[in-house]
C-alpha cells in the first residue's frame, strides 16, 4: 500500500514534547475512533499514530504525536504548506455501538488521550446515545497534560464528568495529585452498566484493569488500546504480534479477555 | 491435468528447462556452491547444473556434502534456504517515489522475472502454501509477494531418503507432495535405470508435460517409485509429537523452562533465516543524497534480533528466552489462532543450521513432559 500525500495545514503546540497536526483531506478522510495512520515524512521513516481528530470532521486528518524518536522528530519539523505521507486508516475501533445505552468509562493516561479523543468527540456529540459519561484522564505532571482547553471544556459540560489526576507535581499545583487508578473507585458509573475504554502504559492499563473489576465492571465490557512496534500496519512484517495478536489488525484495540491471559507474562 | 504418469530421463527434464525458458521462465535449481560447500538454489540451464551424485549429511548444527558414487540428480536432502528467498528476497523495494510540487509521487514497480523451481521438496511446497496464507489469504494481499508468486512454476521431486533432521511426516508435509506442484517428479535410480515418474499438477504443467514427450509410465516402476516414497516416511531423522501441542505450548508462557531451552541460544538469527516459514520484515526507508527520492525496502528481519520488539523506551524482549519462546510459540501454536495451519513444515532447517544445535522436535517433547508433569502434580 503506496503512502499518498497530504498537506500539513495546523500545527499546534499541545506540551514542550506534543504537537498535534492536522492534515488537509479534500477527498475526506473517513475512520472510526481508535484507528491508526502510518505517517511518513518523506524518506524518513514511519510510523504508526493513533487518529486523534473528531471523526465527523472528514476533511481533515488530526494526529497528536509525541517528539520520542527519529521519525516522529521529523513530524514536529514538518510546517505548514509540508506534506505527509498518509496510510490507513488501520486497526480496530473502540466499541461504540456497544457503549450504546451504558455509562461510558474513558481511563487515558498520558498520550494515551489522543488514541481515545475521538472517540470523545463522538460520545460528546451523541450524548443521549449513552447514560454517564466519566474521562479520568491522568498524567505525569501538569506540564504532560494535553489538550488542556478542550479538557476545561468537557469538565464544564453538566452531562459529563472528567476528573484529571497528575502523578506529581510542584506546591503551587491545585489539581488532584496521584496515580488515575485512584480516581476509579469514587467515579459515578453503574458496575453493572458500565463499558471502559482503557488507554496508555501497559502498566497503567493493568492497575486500571485491577480497579474496575474492583468495582465489578465485567471483563468482557473492558476494553484496552495495545502499542507495539509497527512497521507494515498489515500483518506482514510480523514485529507487532503479542501471543496470537497482531496488534496491527487484530487492535489495537482488544477486548479485556482477548488479551489478559498475555498481559502478566514478561516480555510477551 | 493428467492422471497417467509418465516416465521421463534425464535428457527430458533438460527438454523440459529447455521448454520452460522457452515460455520465460527463469529456470531456478539446486546447484552446489562449492566455495561455501553447500547445494543451494540458483539459476540452472541444464541438468548438468544439478548436484549430480553429491549428497548432504544433515544433523543438528551438522551439514556436510558427500560423494554419493551414484549418477542421482537429486541424491540430496534439502538446500539452505528455500524457494521462499526468491518469492519473498531478503531485500525488496516495496515502493519508490520521489519529491514533487504536491508532496511526493509514487514511482512504477518493475515487474520481477518469473521463475520456475526445479527440484522443489514437498514441505517446500507446503511452506509456500503457508506463505500463500499469509501474504494473500489474510485480509490483506501484498502486492510483491503477489506478483512474483502468480508466475512461479514448481516442479517438485519427492522425497526417498530422508535427513537426520528431517521431520515432514511428523507435520503431513511429505515425503510425497499431493498438491501444489505444476509437475511432480519422484527419481529412481535402480543399477542403470535411472527414471523420473512424473505427473502434472496444473494445467501449464500439463501443457508442458506434452511437449517434453516422455513415455506413459509401466505399473512396474510406478509401483517402485510409490513404494519408495513410502518407505522414505519411515525414515525421518526427527519426530515431532504435534498432538495437543498448541495448547501446551500455549500454556507454557510462564514457565522457568524457556529459560533452560534457551539458554544455549545466541539470538544469532540463523533458524529464521533458512526457515521457509519465517515471513518477518523490517521496513526501513532510504533516500538519496539531497532526499530528493526515497524507496521503501523489506528487508528481512528476525524475532531473534533484540530491536526487534523495539518500542520507544526499549525492547519489549530483551531475553534470549522470551525471544526464543516468542519462535517457537508462534511456530507451532500461535500460527494456528492466526492462519488455521501450524508455522513448521518439518523441514528441520533450523536445526541443522542451529550453531549449538538447538531442537525444535526435542525442545517440543521437553515442555510437553514439563507441562504434562505439572499437570499431574
Amino acid at each position: 500500500m503506496a503512502p499518498v500525500p497530504y498537506e500539513v495545514v495546523a500545527k499546534r503546540r499541545e506540551t514542550y514534547d506534543t504537537i498535534t497536526l492536522e492534515l488537509d483531506a479534500p477527498d475526506g478522510f473517513e475512520f472510526r475512533p481508535g484507528q491508526f495512520n502510518m505517517l511518513y515524512p518523506f524518506g524518513i521513516g514511519e510510523s504508526a499514530i493513533s487518529i486523534s481528530g473528531d471523526p465527523a470532521k472528514t476533511d481533515r486528518i488530526v494526529h497528536t504525536i509525541r517528539n520520542v524518536g527519529a521519525v516522529t522528530a521529523a513530524l514536529h519539523r514538518l510546517e505548514l504548506g509540508d506534506y505527509v505521507g498518509v496510510r490507513g486508516p488501520f486497526g480496530t475501533a473502540w466499541p461504540m455501538e456497544a457503549a450504546e445505552g451504558k455509562d461510558l468509562v474513558i481511563v487515558a493516561g498520558g498520550i494515551g488521550i489522543a488514541p481515545v479523543r475521538p472517540a470523545i468527540y463522538e460520545a460528546l456529540n451523541q450524548r443521549e446515545r449513552f447514560d454517564q459519561f466519566v474521562l479520568l484522564y491522568g498524567a505525569r505532571t501538569p506540564s504532560d497534560l494535553v489538550y488542556q482547553g478542550e479538557v476545561k471544556d468537557w469538565r464544564s459540560r453538566f452531562d459529563a464528568v472528567v476528573d484529571v489526576s497528575v502523578d506529581s507535581a510542584g506546591s503551587d499545583y491545585r489539581g488532584s495529585v496521584g496515580v488515575v487508578t485512584r480516581l476509579i473507585p469514587n467515579a459515578p458509573f453503574d458496575p453493572d452498566n458500565a463499558i471502559a475504554f482503557v488507554i496508555g502504559p501497559e502498566i497503567m492499563m493493568r492497575f486500571t484493569v485491577t480497579e474496575l473489576r474492583n468495582r465489578g465492571v465485567p471483563r468482557d465490557q473492558i476494553y484496552i488500546s495495545m502499542e507495539r512496534n509497527m512497521q507494515c500496519a498489515v500483518g506482514f512484517c510480523g514485529h507487532c504480534q503479542f501471543g496470537n495478536l497482531f496488534v496491527c489488525h487484530d487492535g489495537a484495540v482488544f477486548n479485556y479477555d482477548a488479551v489478559r491471559s498475555y498481559l502478566p507474562v514478561k516480555e510477551v | 491435468m493428467s492422471t497417467t504418469p509418465l516416465l521421463l530421463t534425464r535428457a527430458d527434464l533438460d527438454r523440459m528447462i529447455e521448454i520452460l525458458s522457452e515460455r520465460g521462465y527463469h529456470v531456478v535449481g539446486p546447484t552446489v556452491r562449492k566455495q561455501e560447500h553447500i547445494i543451494s538454489y540458483g539459476e540452472i540451464s541444464s541438468t548438468d547444473d544439478l548436484p549430480i551424485g553429491i549428497g548432504d549429511e544433515q544433523e543438528a548444527a551438522r551439514y556436510r556434502l558427500v560423494e554419493r558414487g551414484d549418477g542421482r540428480l537429486f541424491g540430496y536432502v534439502l538446500t539452505d534456504t528455500s524457494p521462499i528467498s526468491f518469492l519473498l528476497p531478503s531485500e525488496a523495494v516495496v515502493w519508490s517515489g520521489k519529491k514533487s510540487d504536491n508532496g511526493f509521487e509514487t514511482a512504477e514497480m518493475a515487474a520481477p522475472p518469473r521463475l520456475a523451481f526445479i527440484g522443489t521438496r514437498p514441505c517446500e511446497l507446503a511452506a509456500v502454501a503457508i506463505q500463500d496464507k499469509v501474504f494473500l489469504g489474510n485480509g490483506h494481499q501484498d502486492p510483491t509477494y503477489a506478483q512474483r508468486r502468480a508466475g512461479t512454476f514448481f516442479v517438485s521431486v519427492d522425497c526417498t531418503e530422508p535427513g537426520g533432521t528431517c521431520f515432514c511426516d511428523s507435520m503431513g508435509t511429505g515425503p510425497g507432495a499431493d498438491g501444489g506442484f505444476d509437475i511432480g517428479l519422484i527419481e529412481v535410480l535402480e543399477g542403470d535405470d535411472h527414471y523420473f515418474v512424473a505427473r502434472s499438477g496444473s494445467d501449464e504443467g500439463a501443457a508442458v508435460l506434452s511437449e517434453v514427450g516422455g513415455t506413459p509410465a509401466d505399473d512396474g516402476r510406478v509401483a517402485k517409485a510409490a513404494a519408495m516414497v513410502e518407505a522414505a516416511a519411515g525414515e525421518m531423522g526427527r519426530t515431532l509429537d504435534t498432538e495437543g501441542l498448541k495448547e501446551i505450548l500455549a500454556g507454557s508462557l510462564d514457565d522457568p523452562i524457556w529459560k533452560e531451552l534457551a539458554g544455549k541460544c545466541l539470538t544469532c538469527a540463523n533458524c529464521t533465516m533458512v526457515c521457509p516459514t519465517c515471513f518477518c520484515a523490517a521496513v526501513e526507508n532510504r533516500t538519496n543524497l539531497d532526499a530528493t527520492e526515497a524507496e521503501r525496502v523489506r528487508r528481512w528481519d528476525s524475532c531473534f534480533n533484540f530491536e526487534f520488539s523495539y518500542i520507544h523506551g526499549g525492547p519489549l524482549r530483551p531475553s534470549a528466552a522470551a525471544r526464543y519462546r516468542q519462535w517457537m510459540t508462534h511456530k507451532l501454536s500461535s500460527w494456528v489462532d492466526q492462519f488455521g495451519m501450524l508455522g513448521c513444515v518439518g523441514c528441520g532447517r533450523c536445526i541443522t543450521w542451529c550453531p549449538v544445535g538447538i531442537d525444535i522436535t526435542a525442545n517440543a517433547a521437553a515442555i510437553r513432559a514439563r507441562m504434562e508433569e505439572k499437570a499431574h502434580v
